[in-house]
């Protein structure tokens, strides 16, 4: 049973239209990504969600209540769901402590113990009579988290929080935040326009595109099952290849491969990963050509030409532990199912 | 309206004599020629100041602001009262240049420092000399900030009533006065104000023409990086000769001249107890007038500073308008509309008050604005997600940092209304006495001595705010790391050119 539910969500400002019409399901609990390019819309979807912006149609839902649609509008502070913006917006008269506890009422007796719990909880113990000034960036982002799950909030909304800080600290607070929304329990929107990041820390994938969900499903269904071939290319490295199917199997250049879902007939195109595609000694395999590799220390993409005998030879994208000479002459063999679309009619 | 009064062939009479096409030609070739000279002094200091290895620039800097602290009619007593020869065009040239030019210098100065040093040495980079880049890259950078100052310069001049009085050259401002005092009739004083009001709206007019086709010439932001100072070489010493030569026009002779006064004050007779009556009464109706701008401009910046709507907007360009509407003008209209509806308060300590505010409310509302602005609305939304309701919201997030700001406006404020001159003297309640009252008084009857104990408190009172502003501006600009530099700066250059007016 969904948490929060959008249905059928519309939003044009002027006449640019931004959501045409989205669907969106959060399971309670779960962590589920918004990702699109950007100008796709989903920091918009999460405005409406968090009720900065009216939806043009459609309804959001959440527990079973609606929150807009239907000529009704609740206020955002009546809504019960926190945001944690980009780059933070902590208040910056306020200690850590008071940003923390902003949210909570005056007279709660809980007011000062929870916001040293929140802190404890991303890892800021401490760190109370700060001022949001004299923390870093990836501290900043922790305390604006810390901020949103104070109150209790029903769902927390987070609008790209990470791609302010750089490489390095983005994978570690990237983690501290998955495990402090899970120990938590709480139910959580990520947007973001960085695959790795959805398919890394989300349990739900919806991917967005021209104000639309395309697909939504766990990581993995998202990545190995993609709905289109836009799909396929942007949430992972893939490789396109021209495919005749019959029977389970697709003829390509690089041999026969299996298609994974089996039954498909007729022309079209098959999908391979680049984790798929296996190297061979020259003379093994389809044989094929070292055009340039890309290397980036836990492993490198190495770019292949792929002669087939007749026509444009074909490129391919594999995975390897190092740099291989340009021009060597190597084997290529495919690992695994691949994914078939018809081609359009 | 009170112009129409007299019967539309007596105001047809004042429009069509060739004493007003004097009186025009005389104002605008003065506010030309002002406005030139300081457009070529306030860039030059402005150059010298940021982008050049000018010795002890820093405090170049700072000095370079300061004369925005004398008010204009001090500093023409401190001349006339020394060089009774200069009374006339070049005195009221001068002394007008030495007080205005800061209006352009300072933003020029701001945006100098902000402008993306990038942009020039990419097109050092493409083969171009260091001359051809400023001429085609900075000055560019600088055509928005140089133009608003010029307007600022030329409004001022237009509508600045102290110092051409004293230094009797006959402008509209001058001419309005006497007329007003001079006769029963005041069909000329009503008719010479609305051609006034028309020149300053013209004026108006065509600098936002200009602004709109250069800001579209204008670059993002997102500098923390100052450019290389260029060296100077053989100039380094003129140069430092020039900042000196300003700095002595603006501030250094007006000093010396307001000292010699003192010490033979001192030895006249003086009445310490009529200098206290007079700060006294300053210090009260310019706390009132404070109090009343503030608190009416609170409300309308923070709508114009969160809701772009096109009322709010069209509310804003009033807002310019207000910066232009001359002092002595406003001051007329509340005479008649005084004497007319509200006779009670007609000169009593309330009309002056509201007189205040309607001078003042623009600038007041331009920093309340700018300082609400400051302060993100995101973070008002995070606010609200918080459970927090909109009102809450803005008492517990905005006001607390536009706070500051807000206070400094209204600081400003009180300054301005404490250095206010026509206004007062045509509004005051009868018997009492301010400093620029006293001052254009004593000045009037010829009694310098008399006149220089109200004119060295009148600097004193502001002299100190405007130090401590322009120190926190280069604070600001030279920690460089904060986002909201550019907005504070903006802040406070409209703080700054709410000042001395």
């Amino acid at each position: 049973m969904s948490l929060l539910e959008v249905r059928g969500v519309t939003k044009a400002f002027g006449r640019t239209p931004v959501l045409n019409g989205v669907d969106l399901d959060v399971p309670s609990g779960a962590l589920a990504a918004v990702l699109g390019p950007s100008g796709c819309g989903k920091t918009t979807l999460l405005r409406v969600i968090a009720g900065f912006e009216r939806a043009g149609a459609g309804t959001v839902t959440l527990g079973g209540v609606r929150l807009a649609g239907g000529g009704l509008h609740v206020a955002p502070e009546k809504r019960r769901i926190a945001v944690v913006p980009q780059e933070g917006a902590l208040f910056p008269h306020l200690t850590v402590a008071g940003n923390v506890a902003y949210g909570l009422r005056r007279r709660d007796p809980r007011r000062s113990s929870r916001a040293g719990e929140l802190l404890e909880l991303v890892g800021l113990q401490g760190y109370e009579h700060r001022m949001p000034a004299e923390l870093s960036g990836g501290q900043q982002q922790r305390v604006a988290l810390a901020r949103a799950l104070a109150p209790d909030p029903h769902v927390v909304l987070l609008d790209e929080p990470f791609s302010a800080l750089d490489a390095g600290l983005r994978a570690s607070v990237r983690a501290d935040v998955r495990t402090a929304l899970h120990t938590a329990g709480a139910t959580a929107v990520l947007v973001t326009h960085d695959q790795e990041e959805a398919l890394s820390t989300a349990d739900v994938v919806a991917v967005v595109r021209d104000g639309r969900v395309v697909q939504a499903g766990t990581p993995e269904a998202v990545y190995r099952a993609p709905a289109d071939l836009d799909v396929a290319r942007f949430v992972g490295e893939a490789v396109v290849v021209l495919a005749r199917a019959s029977g389970g199997l697709a003829r390509t250049p690089l041999g026969v491969l299996a298609l994974a879902g089996g039954g498909a007939d007729g022309e079209g195109t098959v999908v391979i990963r680049p984790e798929q595609v296996r190297l061979l000694d020259a003379g093994q395999g389809s044989p094929a050509r070292v055009l340039d590799t890309v290397f980036y220390g836990h492993d490198a993409s190495v770019r292949l030409e792929v002669r087939t005998g007749k026509g444009a030879p074909l490129a391919v994208l594999c995975r390897t532990q190092g740099p291989l000479p340009t021009g060597d002459q190597v084997g290529v063999a495919v690992d695994g199912p691949v994914t078939w679309f018809p081609a359009p009619p | 309206m009170r112009a129409g009064e007299g019967g539309w062939s007596a105001a047809a009479d004042v429009v069509l004599r060739e004493r007003t096409l004097w009186l025009v030609l005389r104002s605008v070739g003065l506010t030309a020629s002002v406005t030139a000279t300081c457009l070529v002094v306030g860039i030059g200091l402005a150059w010298l100041t940021t982008r050049t290895d000018l010795p002890a620039r820093r405090t170049f800097g700072v000095v370079a602001a300061l004369p925005l602290a004398v008010p204009s009619f001090v500093a023409a007593y401190a001349w006339i009262s020394a060089l009774p020869g200069i009374a006339g065009f070049w005195g009221a040239f001068g002394v007008l240049t030495a007080c205005t030019y800061p209006y352009v210098y300072l933003p020029v100065a701001a945006a100098l420092r902000r402008a993306d040093p990038g942009l020039e040495e990419v097109s050092r980079s493409l083969g171009r000399s260091a001359r051809a880049t400023f001429l085609t890259v900075t000055v560019r950078q600088v055509r928005p900030a140089a133009a608003a100052g010029a307007l600022l310069v030329a409004l001022y001049v237009l509508s600045d009533f102290g110092a051409p009085s004293l230094l009797r050259y006959d402008v509209f401002t001058r001419v309005i006065h006497s007329s007003y005092r001079a006769s029963f009739d005041r069909t000329p004083a009503a008719v010479l104000s609305i051609l006034l009001v028309v020149l300053t709206i013209v004026i108006t007019v065509a600098e936002s023409r200009t602004r709109g086709r250069a800001s579209q010439a204008r670059v993002g932001s997102g500098v923390s990086r100052t450019a290389a100072p260029a060296p100077l070489g053989r100039l380094r010493l003129p140069a430092v000769g020039a900042c000196v030569a300003v700095a002595a026009v603006a501030l250094g002779f007006p000093a010396v001249s307001l000292g010699y006064w003192l010490v033979r004050g001192a030895s006249a007779s003086f009445d310490p107890g009529r200098l206290l009556d007079a700060a006294g009464a300053t210090l009260g109706v310019s706390l009132l007038g404070a109090l009343l701008t503030t608190a009416l401009a609170v409300p309308v910046g923070i709508l114009a500073a969160r809701y772009r709507s096109r009322g709010v907007r069209t509310l804003e360009h009033a807002t310019y308008a207000g910066h232009a509407l001359p002092g002595i003008v406003v001051a007329l209209a509340l005479v008649f509309l005084g004497v007319r509806y509200v006779r009670p308060i007609y000169q009593e300590a309330p009309l002056l008050v509201i007189a205040y505010a309607v001078l003042f409310l623009p600038a007041a509302v331009g920093t309340v604005r700018a300082s609400v602005a400051m302060s993100p609305r995101r973070l008002e939304e995070v606010s609200r997600s918080l459970g927090q309701g909109q009102w809450t919201s803005l008492r517990r997030v905005t006001l607390p940092l536009a706070g500051p700001g807000v206070a400094a406006g209204a600081a400003l404020v009180l300054l301005t209304c404490m250095k206010e001159l026509p206004a007062t003297l045509l509004l005051r309640p009868t018997g009492m006495d301010t400093l620029a009252t006293r001052l254009w008084t004593e000045t009037g009857a010829g009694a310098y001595a008399g006149a220089a104990p109200y004119a060295a408190a009148l600097v004193l009172l502001a002299a100190v705010p405007t130090y401590l502003l322009t120190r926190a501006q280069a604070r600001l600009v030279a920690d460089g790391t904060d986002r909201e530099v550019g907005t504070a700066g903006a802040a406070t250059v409209e703080l700054e050119r709410a000042g001395t007016r």
